[in-house]
């Protein structure tokens, strides 16, 4: 049939020289090509020893945030599960008791928090949609598993840890318009990072 | 029978008629919203402001606008009478004032609140509030307060709309609950925590606009929007036993009444077909309940349009062609 395009390439089937048959200048040719290659820059890096630099608002394994004084900041509010697209995320609430002040800030806490990160499609809408600053994502990699069970975590991989040093810093992550809203005293009590603070992944290559 | 024009829609009505029944006879696209106003509740309604619509034809005889805008609740049509409502900036200038006061108080802890996805006070802030809040001062809080072990009280949340209180004092007997205090420091109480127990008391769960009032039994269990809305009956001999159950999987998470559009229980119902009937063996279940496709509770798109064609078409006139 003819083409509509004109791109398509007429395959001929022609009868090949004896030069050609040798196949020899095509074997040299194709080595002059890979030798070539030996002396070029390579594209591989050595991970995960070496890392490519990742934007700072790479989305990533996300993580629980916890306030200032180490209470989980997540009030299962839900509005992270109704927003995510995969379905991802599920959770069950609990009410706080007498004494858990300490633990958790809201009197409604996150029983169980999960994120199946194999449904995850690290959009970050969960992000977005957190009116408590619990949940962000960060420039960690999810690792590889070999059971599907352990992609689901649980609150024991997603909830940051209680020590100071050892907190996740979403710092970078805000965009300049986002750190000028919270400056608003009325959000003062949400800015739980420190803006000049910059870390990022472990720079290589 | 008098002739009423709200927002360019002319309507007759029996005589008697609020503006805001009459509002709500043309459709919800000119029915002005309502806080306190209960249409099963009788001397409900003008205390909240929220329904305030501009008259500007009083009536055929005296076609004088009103001075101020009027409370639709609770003014009655004057044959001729004009009125307008979203059409009017006036009008909604002020309704944003109203959202404004109605909110000083309350504590915006929706993510923890079991109301919030049917909170007519989220839809109202949403629909015709301000974005922020101008208010310096400390909110007034409670502590929360347990009516009874099925209903609780958070007064902090309360917007003093005394729903709750008609609905004792008309639907069950003896009400032990009300409002004490005046002004800034109204609280709805039940006066030393005295626990109101009659058959018909969950129904203050229902009436309630906000979360003040909630369900004990459901506290903390999920939000709204994660469970299934069902109409179901049940034969008792104490109410109708038409109610709406909320699924979450196949588990029974709460019971409450059925409501119309306008978020008014279609019929009140018993405490026993509230709090005792979980079990799913208990209710005839009629089918998936019409949810407004505006509201969150329709995130889960399970109702019509998963059913077939013949189905969601009964289910259609089951409802009112709603």
């Amino acid at each position: 049939m003819q083409s509509l395009t004109n791109r398509s390439k007429v395959v001929v089937k022609k009868e090949m020289s004896f030069a050609e048959k040798l196949y020899l200048p095509a074997v040299a040719k194709g080595m002059m090509i890979t030798m070539s290659h030996l002396f070029k820059k390579k594209v591989t890096i050595n991970y995960p020893e070496v890392e490519r630099p990742r934007a700072e608002v790479y989305r990533g394994q996300h993580v629980l945030k916890r306030d200032e004084n180490g209470a989980e900041r997540c009030t299962a509010c839900g509005l992270c599960a109704v927003a995510c697209p995969a379905e991802a995320i599920t959770m069950e609430a609990a009410e706080r008791k007498k004494g858990e002040e300490g633990l958790y800030r809201e009197e409604k806490y996150a029983a169980v928090y999960e994120i199946n990160m194999l449904r995850c499609i690290f959009c970050g809408l969960c992000e977005e949609a957190c009116p408590k600053e619990a949940i962000f994502l960060t420039d960690r990699i999810v690792p590889t598993e070999f059971e599907r069970d352990d992609f689901v975590y649980g609150k024991d991989k997603l909830v940051e840890p209680t020590k100071k040093d050892e907190r996740i810093n979403i710092g970078p992550r805000q965009t300049q318009t986002t750190i000028d809203f919270k400056k608003n005293p009325e959000y003062a009590h949400n800015l739980l990072w420190d803006p000049n603070k910059k870390i990022g992944p472990k720079k290589g290559h | 029978m008098p002739k009423v024009t709200i927002d360019g829609h002319e309507i007759e009505v029996p005589k008697g008629t609020t503006i805001l029944q009459a509002a709500r006879m043309i459709g919800p696209e000119v029915a002005p919203p309502a806080m306190c106003y209960y249409t099963k509740l009788k001397t409900s309604g003008g205390y909240c402001r929220t329904c305030i619509v501009k008259v500007t034809k009083g009536s055929a005889q005296n076609p004088n606008p009103m001075p101020k805008p009027v409370a639709s609740c609770r003014t009655e049509v004057m044959d001729g009478m004009e009125v307008v409502n979203f059409t009017s900036p006036e009008v909604l200038e002020a309704r944003k004032g109203v959202v404004e006061f109605l909110l000083i108080n309350h504590p915006l802890d929706c993510p923890v609140c079991d109301q919030a996805g049917e909170c007519h006070l989220q839809d109202l802030g949403y629909e015709h509030g301000a974005a922020k809040t101008r208010y310096d001062f400390e909110r007034r809080t409670f502590e929360k307060i347990d009516i009874g072990d099925k209903i609780q009280l958070h007064m902090t949340r309360c917007i003093l709309c005394y729903r709750c209180v008609k609905t004792a004092d008309q639907i069950t007997d003896g009400r032990v609950h009300g409002v004490i205090n005046r002004g800034d420091v109204a609280e709805i109480s039940t006066y030393i925590e005295n626990a109101i127990d009659n058959d018909f008391s969950g129904n203050v769960i229902d009436v309630c606009p906000v979360g003040a009032l909630t369900d004990k039994t459901f506290r903390f269990k999920s939000r709204v929007w994660f469970t299934k809305p069902v109409d179901a009956h049940r034969h008792c001999d104490k109410c109708s036993g038409k109610v709406r159950l909320w699924f979450k999987g196949s588990e029974v998470l709460r019971v409450t009444a059925r409501k119309d559009q306008w978020g008014e229980v279609e019929d009140w119902i018993c405490n026993t077909c509230r709090f005792d009937k979980k079990q799913l063996s208990d209710w005839t279940v009629e089918g998936p309940s019409r949810i407004d496709r505006h509201s969150v509770i329709s995130q889960g798109h399970y109702e019509l349009a998963k059913l077939k064609l013949d189905t969601g078409k009964k289910l259609k006139e089951l409802h009112g062609g709603k």
